[in-house]
């Protein structure tokens, strides 16, 4: 510190925030690489490649990519509907996005598959499709859908809603028209945002468990995400095939993490840079 | 920052000139599309949790409700709700408070590790508690001579939330604390105000809503925490099961009815926390207006 502060509780504060996170998140995080590192390397790999497991880390991806890139397109609609229209209704739509962050997601998940399975509401209009939505990657999809909503809409809004007039008044002097404002001089604004959400709703879903497991079906090789395979291999007492799996997880977690705190913080300085 | 995305709502009426706005259709469809996609996403997904759980009657979900395994997991959700949410409300203020009053160095790594348990899976979470005091860990030869269950015990389940609900109050009021400066704690402390003081009367004032906010949503976490919790439970009937715990159990036996109804129990709690949101919001929108 440059010059001492006159407010009081800076030791205090500090001291029993960074004890508290240290033996709550820090230490016990930790615990899984040195597990990590007890295993030998060809064990590592041996769990890592096992078709099984190879098979959620890629079902796990996919529906949190698609997912995600769901969220994203549809988010932007919901948050520019949001900012920009006035309709009936919509303050129950905004309060509405935040459901997914509230409803515990074990009930998200029976809700769903009540609603996507055969005899259910939309699942019984889908079935003469030839669509199976719960109990196969699709449903998967559904429940990741679910909980990323909130993502995508709650960082595009505010974005919108600082967005310059005289932007687009410019883009109109200039020749362009709607659309071509809309797409060249609107969007590229929103990319960050945009790009923010959905890793934000993609990081989500890689580690969802509670809403998957109801709607998913859980068959390996076709329907197993990761964070169930370490579920099974927990009560297989394989600890350490959990952990490894674990740990690759949490690498990609931490990434994403990282990717994230990056974007946001070239998204505030582009934020502070304009105003 | 990761994880809970604070946004409030504009108020103000906008109209905006013909050339800078869709067309009436562009809009209406646009309208309907994100009305069609929140109704097909999380409305229907909420009437269904009501009209399953009313299906076999009024008797049916009131009897699942009142039956003493519902009773014990509502007894253990609100135990561990009622432990973790004070801890993490504490933290939260405390580390808010170190973040927004002071310049230190390693502010950003501080904020990162509170996002921590936002980036990790619910599974994951407890998986590193299983590690840490199950029968195989380190701790573990001693924890059973001492006689000390954690694992597949209640002690288990509060230590898997507390984690999980580690970010909530601390990343709603953070940037609250930074907006608000520390112009106003540094005249007071010229004005002889003493410690905690300065935090009751000057800054609390400012943080109240907002906090309450932090609380109820930690809280709402604290209770529907389902991953976490079912790693390190074990799942034993009527005691280490918190409701959502005991939807799962109920499901996987085929009562569904009964499943549905506990899980109203857990939407209501979910809107409630949504309600006071908009409280909230709407508090804060007076409390701009009256500055």
């Amino acid at each position: 510190m440059s010059k001492r502060s006159i407010i009081p509780g800076f030791r205090l504060s500090i001291g029993i925030s960074v004890f508290y996170l240290s033996i709550l998140v820090l230490i016990p995080l930790s615990i899984i690489f040195i597990k990590s590192f007890e295993l030998s390397l060809a064990q590592f790999w041996d769990t890592i490649v096992n078709p099984r497991v190879l098979a959620s880390y890629r079902i796990s991806f996919v529906t949190a990519f698609c997912a995600a890139i769901i969220n994203t397109v549809f988010g932007l609609i919901v948050a520019w509907v949001l900012v920009r229209y006035q309709f009936p209704g919509k303050k129950i739509i905004d309060a509405l996005v935040d459901i997914p962050f509230a409803l515990p997601t074990a009930v998200a998940g029976i809700a769903l598959t009540a609603l996507y399975a055969k005899n259910g509401w939309i699942g019984s209009l889908l079935e003469p499709l030839g669509i199976k939505v719960a109990y196969s990657p699709l449903g998967i999809i559904v429940a990741l859908t679910f909980i990323g909503i909130p993502f995508v809409v709650r960082t595009v809004q505010p974005v919108i809603e600082d967005l310059e007039k005289e932007m687009e008044e410019a883009a109109v002097m200039l020749g362009a028209y709607r659309l071509r404002t809309l797409l060249r001089v609107v969007l590229p604004t929103l990319y960050p945002a945009l790009l923010t959400g959905f890793t934000l709703a993609f990081a989500r879903g890689i580690g969802e468990y509670g809403s998957v497991v109801f709607i998913s079906g859980n068959m390996p090789l076709v329907t197993e995400i990761s964070p169930l395979l370490i579920m099974t291999k927990l009560e297989q007492y394989d600890y350490a095939g959990a952990t490894a799996i674990a740990a690759v997880m949490l690498i990609v977690s931490f990434l994403l993490l990282l990717l994230i705190n990056l974007l946001q913080w070239s998204m505030n300085r582009r934020l502070t840079a304009n105003s | 920052m990761a994880g809970v995305v604070r946004y409030h709502a504009t108020t103000k009426k906008q109209t905006r000139e013909k050339h800078i706005d869709e067309s009436l259709i562009v809009r209406w469809t646009l309208i309907s599309i994100a009305v069609l996609f929140i109704a097909i996403m999380i409305i229907l997904p909420l009437a269904v949790v009501m009209t399953e759980a009313l299906k076999k009657g009024a008797s049916v979900y009131f009897a699942a409700i009142a039956h003493e395994d519902a009773m014990s997991a509502l007894r253990l959700t609100l135990i561990t709700a009622f432990i973790a949410v004070p801890l993490n409300t504490v933290f939260g203020v405390l580390v808010a408070w170190a973040i927004s009053k002071f310049k230190f160095r390693g502010k950003q790594l501080l904020l990162t590790l509170i996002d921590l348990p936002f980036a990790v899976s619910p599974v994951i979470a407890g998986l590193v508690f299983v590690l840490m005091f199950g029968a195989q860990s380190y701790l573990g030869p001693w924890l059973s001579e001492h006689n000390i269950k954690i694992i597949f015990a209640v002690p288990g389940i509060i230590i898997a939330t507390l984690f999980i609900t580690v970010p909530f109050v601390a990343r709603e009021i953070i940037p609250l604390m930074q907006q608000q400066g520390i112009t106003e704690e540094e005249a007071a402390v010229s004005l002889g105000a003493k410690g905690f003081q300065v935090f009751w009367r000057v800054t609390l004032p400012n943080i109240k809503w907002g906090l309450l906010y932090g609380i109820i949503l930690c809280n709402a976490r604290a209770m529907g925490e389902f991953g976490a919790v079912s790693v390190v439970s074990g799942h034993i009937r009527g005691r280490t099961n918190t409701l959502p715990l005991h939807i799962e159990i109920l499901y996987n036996e085929y009562q569904f009815s009964a499943a549905f109804a506990i899980a109203s129990l857990l939407m209501v709690l979910a809107i409630v926390t949504l309600i006071v949101k908009a409280i909230v919001e709407w508090r804060e929108e007076v409390q701009k207006v009256h500055l």
